[in-house]
């Protein structure tokens, strides 16, 4: 338990310095930030939008810097992050709202693919060495080498454009003439939106893959060379249970590696997105790139910062459960 | 001298230790080593001499009229783009950008993560408290996302200096070795030789530079080729992304005015294919190498090869496999 | 009879343990206590209260078994670690604890470790682990360097040394390590040579000569040697003066051949009863169960009485002074202490 306090306290550290990170750029940028954002700017600006920019943006000289900072940590810890400047001044926090589920559908579904195919595949491949499955280790290091959206752009190219297999874009289908899709839990919707999800889907979890299948396969080797594995095959149990008795303990580092990748998976999640017009917060984040949407791209960057911490909290959390001894106190 | 046994002749040893310098043994490089260490090179051939080779220089065009890209051609091997400039030579001229600062990156990552890693794991105390607290910040935070907030508001003379953009994707990558090496540096610190160090009264300074690092130099190593990939990864993606434009055209910049034209659903090939399998392929090159050296590091999980049939898996006993015929030494009786 | 160093007013005196010689002993360490922290509050007493004295040209050997701190004692006559309380005397002299005196102090006393496999970086070679001490501690240079190197390769039996000097640790076997160990604490010529179980890991064919290189320094170096094994044969064989400790704490100590011959702790006995004796013709009978005590939470009073088969009453509550028990013999135990004579008969008397 308390090496759960520790990390806990870590991640709050870590949030406040990102929130801190993000409250500096835009007063960190060259020149006049306001100039050059207005500047980049396509569209009118209307006299609210600019007060409210100045205020954002430190340009309003009325305020202390310290009370800029406070209030600016108030907003985002109250989840208002602003107007957007590209969506007609929707706030921030709705575009967000829209884009969330989409990717976490995407990132989430992938990781547990990923997940349960790797390790099992790096269980086998460390309990039969050598044969076949030793070599799938550099066929999924070469998956793992090539950046996310390079590899997305590929199988974009091959199965979406040559074989025509799978859509080339989009959550779900936008173009078709004859049928108008309606977001829901029904039937059509759910299945253009898994047709969808495939090639983006793939890309993520044929890059992250390789890390679960080597990263176990190793642990697997490591772990079968214990003694209470020898036992445990002398004792006359089953070849299944001896593996299963291998695996638990494998998979502890296994899963601390991962916490170390989390922040790649959801970065190249996000690059995949772009790629294939997904509309998740990659995608969002590209057009705000594009707009110079300082606001949008505030709030993109925070929300990311938080789901990574998150989910480095949770695989915490699963280490703990599955780890007897990391809950005594050393 | 009142030994009563006689002075002992010189006699064969223990097994090589992992780290041991290769001073009088042939290595026998694995396949996968070998394949790597090649495709690497020559891409690195095509940055350094890449510019000179190219037919065209980055501002010729065939003609000013035509607004389509053209397929391959016995003039442009590689076809033009949508202002028909040719893209063989693109290419080529990208190769450098992309090699160098994906080097460069990888250059300062190793030297931080050097840094951080052995001091924190070295000094340990509040040090070590600091250092690892700022360690997992940084590996927590997605560092492209915030690079890519950094950089685009960059005037463009800086996104041509090859340091400072190669310093600042540093930053996102130098964290995972550190990590790493502080952990290595742990374990290498109770280590019998560096007590005996220390009882001689070995400064702590030589200490770190001359027992310990030679030490970590298979993980530093793997550590510095980690990082010229994701190096590579992070400037292509903010390249694609159009968030960093180098005047001279990069691989990435190639890829992200193809998609911006819509050459993907115009088919056009020859222009979005070869810069995208030559990341791969660099990619691919720096991966084999980096697995290679973890199987020198740690010989437990090498792979056996085809022609070692015999090698059957046992429990309870793991199977180191040597290469036959691989270690000659001259003098060892054994 | 007893030695004691004159304590202060009112307290009992501090028994010293090691050879008895005349003049000042190269090596002191006075009321030597280590306490390591773990966790919350807790701490592992792991020596206690430990004064012991090494003349020059005298083998001291500490016995006992896992545990019982006599590396913790050898580690921290180095300095390598502060003890919780008590004082190092170099030659009668304080030794201070600036980092210029430490590193002055590791010009007098050098340890050699146990394992001959990791004591030596295999990064670097021989000749480069003899040479650094040597750099450290003296003026020497170039070929006058070189030479020195050879020399002293050529004092613990590795011949030819120049060959030596080039190769790298793990072309050598476990007892040529073992010497390129030794050879390195003779660079910064030391007063006193520390060895923690230094022949523990070798073959036991091999551990002779080692001993006898010992031997040979004690004599030509006039070096103090401390030589710390679980192996009391071996410390019978060596040493001038044998200390056995047990939980941290001393609980006899005396001339080796007196101590072997005849123990006069319960522990000690033990010790010698399972030692293995091709020439006993019975089954040794082992008096005394269990296993070693918690350093964390070690037993009141003396801390073998759950295992001592004579314990009294007395044994748990207070622990035993270290008592006289024959010529430079103590033993801390309350079956020798005159107050419990007649307590102490009725016990030996059931066994």
């Amino acid at each position: 338990m308390p090496l759960l306090i520790r990390r806990i306290g870590f991640y709050l550290i870590a949030a406040y310095a990102a929130i801190t990170l993000d409250f500096f750029i835009p007063r960190m940028l060259p020149g006049n930030a306001l100039s050059a954002i207005l500047t980049q700017m396509r569209g009118v600006v209307t006299p609210a939008q600019l007060a409210s920019m100045a205020a954002e943006y430190g340009a309003d000289d009325k305020q202390s810097l310290l009370s800029q900072y406070f209030t600016y940590v108030g907003h985002t810890l109250s989840g208002n992050f602003g107007l957007s400047l590209s969506h007609q001044e929707t706030p921030v926090s709705t575009v967000l709202g829209g884009d969330l589920p989409w990717t976490i559908g995407l990132i989430g579904s992938a990781t547990v693919v990923a997940f349960l195919l790797g390790t099992l595949i790096g269980i086998m491949a460390g309990w039969r060495r050598g044969g076949l499955l030793d070599a799938i280790v550099p066929v999924s290091t070469f998956f793992q080498a090539i950046p996310y959206f390079v590899l997305g752009l590929l199988l974009l190219i091959i199965f979406g454009s040559d074989l025509a297999w799978f859509p080339i874009g989009g959550g779900y289908d936008t173009t078709n003439r004859y049928v108008t899709y309606v977001q829901g839990w029904n039937w059509p919707y759910m299945s253009s939106v898994l047709q969808h999800l495939v090639l983006p889907g793939t890309t993520v979890v044929l890059a992250s893959i390789a890390g679960w299948i080597v990263g176990m396969r190793n642990m697997m080797i490591t772990t079968m060379d214990e003694d209470y594995v020898l036992v445990a095959a002398a004792k006359g149990l089953s070849r299944f249970r001896v593996i299963g008795i291998a695996a638990r303990n494998a998979i502890l580092p296994t899963i601390s590696n991962f916490t170390l990748s989390i922040s790649l998976v959801v970065t190249g999640a996000v690059l995949v997105e772009v790629v294939f017009d997904y509309p998740g917060i990659g995608n969002e984040m590209f057009n705000a790139i594009t707009a110079a949407d300082y606001p949008l791209l505030q709030g993109i960057l925070l929300v990311v910062t938080f789901a990574v911490l998150i989910a480095n909290f949770l695989a915490d959390l699963a280490y703990v459960v599955l780890d007897p001894r990391s809950r005594r106190e050393a | 001298m009142t030994s009563t046994l006689p002075t002992e002749t010189m006699t064969g040893g223990s097994p090589a230790t992992p780290a041991a310098p290769a001073r009088r043994r042939r290595r026998h490089y694995p396949i996968k080593v070998q394949v790597g260490a090649g495709i690497t090179l020559f891409f690195i051939l095509i940055a350094i001499f890449g510019p000179e080779l190219a037919p065209h220089s980055a501002a010729w065009v065939a003609n000013t009229t035509n607004g389509t890209p053209q397929p391959p051609s016995g003039s442009n091997w590689l076809g033009t783009d949508n202002t028909q400039h040719d893209l063989y030579s693109a290419l080529l001229l990208g190769a450098r950008s992309t090699l160098l600062i994906s080097f460069v990156a990888g250059a300062f990552a190793t030297v931080l993560s050097v840094a951080m890693g052995v001091t924190s794991g070295y000094v340990g105390g509040v040090t070590d408290e600091v250092m690892s607290i700022i360690t997992n910040i940084f590996l927590a935070l997605p560092g492209l996302l915030i690079l890519m907030v950094i950089l685009k508001p960059l005037p463009p003379g800086d996104q041509n200096n090859s340091l400072v953009i190669g310093f600042v994707v540093a930053l996102s990558s130098w964290a995972y070795g550190a990590r790493a090496l502080r952990a290595q540096t742990l374990t290498l610190r109770d280590q019998d030789y560096v007590v005996s160090a220390r009882v001689i009264g070995e400064r702590k300074r030589r200490i770190v530079i001359y027992e310990i690092l030679p030490n970590l130099l298979p993980i530093v190593a793997a550590s510095f080729i980690f990082t010229v990939i994701y190096g590579m990864g992070v400037y292509v993606a903010l390249c694609y992304l159009g968030v960093v434009s180098p005047a001279s055209g990069s691989w990435g910049t190639l890829l992200q005015t193809a998609q911006a034209s819509g050459a993907i659903e115009a088919n056009q090939w020859w222009w979005y294919l070869p810069p995208a399998l030559c990341i791969a392929l660099v990619g691919i090159g720096l991966a084999l190498l980096n697995f290679g050296i973890d199987e020198i590091i740690n010989p437990r999980i090498r792979s056996s090869r085809s022609k070692r049939r015999d090698v059957k898996f046992q429990l309870g006993l793991t199977p180191v496999v040597r290469p036959a015929t691989s270690t000659v030494v001259e003098g060892e009786q054994l | 009879m007893t030695d004691s160093v004159t304590p202060p007013a009112g307290t009992a005196p501090t028994v010293v343990h090691g050879p008895k010689r005349e003049g000042t002993p190269a090596l002191e360490a006075r009321g030597l206590t280590k306490h390591f922290p773990v966790g919350r509050g807790k701490v592992v007493h792991a020596v206690e209260e430990i004064s012991i004295a090494l003349p020059e040209a005298t083998v001291t050997a500490v016995v006992g078994e896992s545990g019982s701190g006599k590396s913790t004692l050898a580690r921290l006559l180095t300095g390598l670690i502060k003890p919780t309380s008590g004082e190092l005397l170099l030659d009668g002299k304080p030794v201070g604890t600036s980092a210029k005196a430490l590193r002055a102090y590791t010009s007098d006393v050098h340890l050699v470790l146990q394992d001959p496999f990791s004591s030596l970086n295999s990064a670097h070679s021989v000749g480069y682990h003899i040479e650094r001490p040597l750099k450290l501690h003296s003026d020497v240079r170039g070929a006058e360097l070189d030479a020195k190197v050879v020399e002293l390769l050529d004092r613990v039996s590795l011949s030819p040394g120049a060959e030596f000097a080039a190769k790298y640790p793990h072309e050598l076997s476990g007892g040529q390590r073992q010497r390129v160990a030794i050879a390195r604490g003779l660079a910064v010529r030391p007063r006193v040579l520390l060895a923690d179980e230094p022949v523990s890991m070798l073959d036991v064919s091999i551990r002779l000569g080692v001993l006898n290189l010992f031997d040979g320094l004690r004599e030509d170096e006039r070096l103090a040697i401390l030589y710390v094994t679980h192996d009391i044969a071996s410390a019978r064989y060596l040493a001038d003066t044998i200390v056995v400790m047990y939980a941290g704490q001393v609980v006899e100590s005396g001339p080796a051949e007196q101590i072997t011959d005849a123990p006069q702790h319960p522990y000690t006995q033990l010790l010698l009863s399972a030692a293995p004796d091709p020439a006993r013709d019975q089954a040794p009978e082992l008096r005394g169960s269990g296993s070693p005590p918690s350093l964390v939470n070690p037993p009141s009073g003396c801390r073998f009485h759950p295992r001592c088969p004579f314990a009294m009453a007395v044994c748990k509550e207070q622990a035993p002074p270290s008592l006289p028990v024959g010529t430079d013999q103590v033993a801390a135990c309350w079956l020798h202490s005159p107050e419990h004579k007649a307590e102490a008969d009725a016990v030996s008397a059931q066994i």
